[in-house]
């Protein structure tokens, strides 16, 4: 058994040794490349290599959800996976690679932030691609990006500051609601709120304010709590925070003028893709500042030991304000995107459920980090999407993984590992001038 | 005019008197010692001192201002740093975010600078992290900047203590025993340290200790507390052979 289990780690550790002897050199910039060409390949050749193989159609999430119903399709999704996406991103990246090495250090030489501009639209560009071959795609990959904002939220309080707060679906309904509200009764023709006040066109100017309003009602909640609970610590800020949760949802449940627990609809068509994005961008860029910074840093130094951050001089209480309503501010943006992509909110959304869904997604990405956040975001978004045929089986093996993680790795996937932009974009020759 | 100045202190834990008329005088760039058994109350002068908690009574007056009442991190930006007698780390943090962190009171930028990264942020921050280094390599200890703190030796971990007090540009140390639990190498070593940050620095030192060559080498005057209450105050000397303070260290003498 002993023997049998090295040398299968001796194996993933060649084939770590091999991608790294191989892949090393590729920088970030041809990666992204690879992934427009992939999606425009798939956009081409897709369905006719996919009827080819004997599957019904593109397969819309990596295949998960027809392996899952239909096993004797198997090899023929991998083949597609093999063809369509990982041949054309790594042929491509090792090809373009001496190219845009030189052309990262260059770019890099000329702005770090153009270079990271120049990244990010590439980014884009494969996303964009992607998620333009059917709407299903689309609408789970805004939903993700959504989740990335809010567990990346929460990860600033649950991570970043070590509280426990369970508030969050709060925060995000509060968002939710206070972003619809306001265009609803701006920007459409409402049985509720009466006619538009504005025309249509200036809606997406407009969009933003909206956010930023949702976001601004959020804080203002969690300064509801703040006041009261950071006078302790630990388990009071968790049960204060879950009471409040239950308090804004039973609160809108009962609030007639927003539809009750019927929920409020008729939202204008205004988070397309590029909004949702640029949001998400913004929340990273935004949230990795403050938390590299030494006044977020300042942080950790409150999780870590509260009374030596006071002997030295940290002004604790406005810290720990500060990183609650931050937190909350990016919950409520979210919620205002989630209310306007799905163009629909009832309260009964925003429950426990959410709650468990989010924790899981900060516990499993890992604590203290923004990689983190962004791959437990991203893992469990997906997972819980491509398990769906599973149906009830999916609550059993989403939970199950969480055990074996705490018990493996307590502190989730990536934790405690800064998130440094430029270490990311630069070139990747540095090994090969090294030996 | 003394730097630091407690008047008539005493402070109630409940029902408990656990200082009483407690009263101190600190000039500056001295060294002072605070002996006394467990539980006399040393620490909790501290605490007193650095507003973690309030005294019931008195006055502490420091560098010409009543601090009574203050939150311990003006406290602390006023002037006045610490260490603590059981190790108090930042578990994930580096030594030099440490000592970077002890300078959040200079920090100006502001909540606009933390969140989007302006020039006036960068400036700050490359300000702070050069005062740092300079601090770590006048401690030498600055090889050790990157080092998680959980990872390092003992005695280090006192000297980033103490580095990351001296960040905060104290004019007064209060140092709660700084040697607790070292062997007689480390505490060779830890006193030269404190000489040699007295030398430097010129600031004035408080210390809490239990080992009487510490005191006798550094300090220039003593006080024994026992119970709270100050029994014996003078050079190290004079100290060493006080009949009060030998009773309530070794206990009375049996007379037959």
């Amino acid at each position: 058994m002993e023997a049998n289990s090295s040398k299968k780690k001796g194996r993933i550790s060649r084939v770590r040794h091999w991608c790294s002897k191989h892949f090393s050199d590729v920088p970030l910039l041809s990666w992204l490349i690879g992934a427009p060409v992939a999606a425009v390949l798939e956009d081409f050749v897709g369905t006719p290599l996919a009827l080819g193989l004997g599957l019904p159609k593109v397969p819309v999430l990596f295949g998960f959800v027809l392996m899952l119903k239909k096993p004797l399709l198997i090899p023929s999704i991998l083949i597609y996976m093999i063809l369509i996406y990982i041949l054309p991103v790594v042929v491509t990246a090792k090809l373009t690679a001496p190219l845009f090495n030189r052309l990262a250090s260059k770019l890099l030489n000329v702005s770090g932030r153009l270079s990271v501009v120049i990244h990010l639209l590439l980014l884009y560009a494969g996303l964009h691609l992607w998620s333009s071959i059917s709407a299903y795609r689309l609408l789970t990959l805004k939903l993700t990006l959504i989740a990335v904002m809010v567990t990346l939220s929460l990860n600033v309080i649950n991570g970043y500051m070590g509280e426990f707060s369970c508030s969050h679906p709060g925060f995000m309904a509060l968002g939710a609601y206070g972003a619809s509200v306001f265009t609803v009764l701006l920007f459409v023709n409402d049985k509720i709120f009466g006619p538009a006040h504005l025309p249509a066109y200036l809606a997406p100017y407009m969009f933003p304010i909206a956010l930023i309003l949702g976001g601004c009602l959020a804080s203002l909640g969690a300064l509801a709590i703040a006041i009261p609970s950071f006078r302790t610590r630990g388990d009071y800020l968790a049960i204060i925070s879950l009471a409040f949760m239950f308090i804004v949802k039973s609160m809108i449940e009962n609030l007639e003028v927003v539809g009750g627990p019927r929920g409020l609809s008729s939202q204008p068509d205004l988070a397309a893709l590029p909004i949702v994005f640029i949001w998400a961008v913004l929340c990273i860029w935004i949230t990795n500042n403050f938390v590299r910074s030494t006044m977020g840093k300042a942080l950790n130094a409150v999780r870590d030991n509260e009374l030596a951050a006071d002997a030295m001089t940290v002004n604790t209480r406005r810290t720990k304000i500060i990183a609650f309503l931050f937190g909350a501010f990016w919950a409520g943006v979210a919620g205002g995107l989630f209310a306007h992509v799905l163009r629909y909110v009832n309260p009964g959304t925003f429950g426990i459920q959410k709650l468990a869904e989010v924790l899981a997604m900060v516990y499993f990405g890992g604590l203290n980090s923004v990689y983190g956040s962004i791959l437990g975001a991203v893992s469990l978004s997906l997972l819980s999407e491509m398990l769906r045929p599973l149906e009830m089986l999916k609550w059993i093996i989403i939970p199950l993984l969480l055990i074996l993680l705490m018990i493996f790795r307590p502190t989730g996937l990536i934790s405690f590992k800064e998130f440094d932009v430029i270490k990311l974009i630069q070139p990747r020759n540095n090994s090969r001038e090294k030996s | 005019m003394p730097l630091l100045q407690v008047k008539d202190m005493s402070h109630d834990f409940g029902g408990l008197r656990a200082v009483n008329n407690y009263n101190l005088s600190i000039e500056p760039a001295q060294i002072r010692g605070l002996i006394g058994p467990n539980g006399a109350g040393k620490t909790t002068i501290f605490n007193l001192i650095t507003g973690i908690y309030k005294p019931t009574e008195g006055s502490i007056i420091f560098n010409g201002h009543n601090i009574v009442g203050k939150f311990p991190h003006e406290i602390a930006s006023m002037g006045i740093g610490r260490t603590f007698q059981n190790l108090r780390l930042w578990r994930h943090m580096t030594v030099l975010e440490h000592v970077k962190m002890a300078q959040y009171s200079k920090i100006t930028y502001g909540i606009i600078g933390a969140f989007f990264g302006t020039a006036k942020r960068n400036r700050e921050e490359a300000e702070i992290e050069e005062r740092a280094f300079k601090l770590l390599d006048m401690l030498g200890i600055k090889e050790l900047s990157d080092q998680k703190v959980v990872n390092l030796p003992y005695g280090a971990q006192r000297k980033v203590e103490i580095a990351r007090a001296l960040a905060t540009e104290p004019k007064i140390l209060l140092l709660d025993e700084p040697t607790a639990g070292m062997n007689p190498e480390e505490l060779a070593q830890m006193m030269d340290f404190i000489r040699q940050i007295h030398s430097e620095l010129g600031l004035a030192i408080f210390l809490i200790e239990h080992r009487l060559r510490v005191i006798m080498e550094l300090c220039e005057i003593v006080q024994t507390l026992v119970f709270g209450e100050v029994i014996a105050e003078g050079p190290p000397d004079e100290i060493k052979n006080n009949p009060k303070v030998i009773e309530a260290y070794l206990g009375k003498e049996m007379v037959a």
